[in-house]
């Protein structure tokens, strides 16, 4: 699998992060970017996209990354499907409650672009 | 007020436009900051609660924050628009989390709300807490910005 069949999602309020992200995202090559800014919104468009891989903020209104998670994993659907948490609530607690919500790997803020691409290709390892 | 709570946000702002952006910064010296006429032409401010409660906040030189968000976008940025403003705020909440990651590995469990952000020239920056504001000033190669903390007596 490369990374040129694949559709990611990210999710934040703050249109800045998004565009961190997605320079990442472009440069790595995949094939679609489709952005949501809070969870309801995401959950909404994962509806309509066929998403391969999910980059959330954890901290935004409406609905959370957190939150977000919870709902993807409870839908038989989308259980299995890539899910990184972007986050500055690094606290342990914050940590233990993603893992218990199976997230697939997280992301600390701040971090460099070849951290990001580390994380995307332990969730999706390229072949 | 407790140095403690205050040296994590600083060390969070090195590090964060460091890692974001490579800009480097250095601090200058702190001093207590008696009005609320805000030191820069874009601010943020978010509000902060736990283990004490009060407010950071952000303020940059137009010249400053262009420069920064050039560099973390990737992209040139020559005036405050929408964009430039939501990368104060994004920022604002890198620093802020940071902070209080540091401070929760010291024992100081704090939460964050979400960043308000200000532009304009003579505008004010209004801290809940009535503790005093302190206020440090930050230099890069680009111009000068300024972070604000502010936590109420107990």
């Amino acid at each position: 699998m490369s990374y040129k069949d694949l559709v990611v999602m990210v999710v934040d309020d703050f249109s800045t992060m998004r565009r961190i992200v997605r320079n990442v995202l472009r440069d790595l090559e995949f094939k679609e970017i489709v952005e949501a800014e809070n969870g309801a919104q995401a959950f909404s468009l994962l509806k309509s996209n066929k998403v391969d891989l999910i980059v959330s903020d954890w901290n935004m209104p409406v609905m959370t990354g957190i939150e977000l998670l919870k709902k993807v994993r409870a839908d038989d659907q989308y259980k299995a499907l890539p899910f990184l948490l972007v986050t500055a609530e690094a606290q342990k607690d914050n940590i233990v409650e993603a893992i218990k919500a199976k997230v697939s790997n997280y992301i600390v803020k701040p971090f460099t672009p070849a951290t990001l691409a580390e994380k995307i290709a332990k969730v999706i390892p390229r072949s | 007020m407790d140095v403690r709570l205050i040296n994590p946000f600083l060390t969070a702002a090195m590090h964060v436009l460091k890692t974001m952006a490579g800009v480097e910064v250095s601090p200058g010296r702190p001093f207590l900051k008696k009005d609320s006429q805000a030191t820069g032409d874009v601010s943020a401010i978010i509000g902060i609660t736990g283990v004490a409660s009060g407010s950071m906040a952000l303020v940059f030189t137009e010249e400053c924050i262009l420069a920064i968000v050039s560099k973390l976008l990737g992209e040139a940025f020559t005036e405050l628009n929408h964009q430039v403003r939501d990368a104060v705020g994004e920022l604002t909440n890198m620093i802020c989390g940071d902070g209080r990651r540091r401070l929760a590995e010291e024992g100081f469990s704090l939460q964050a709300g979400i960043p308000t952000i200000v532009a304009g020239k003579n505008h004010y920056i209004m801290h809940i807490a009535d503790g005093p504001r302190l206020a440090v000033p930050f230099q890069t190669e680009h111009g000068d910005f300024m972070i604000e903390v502010a936590f109420s007596n107990k």
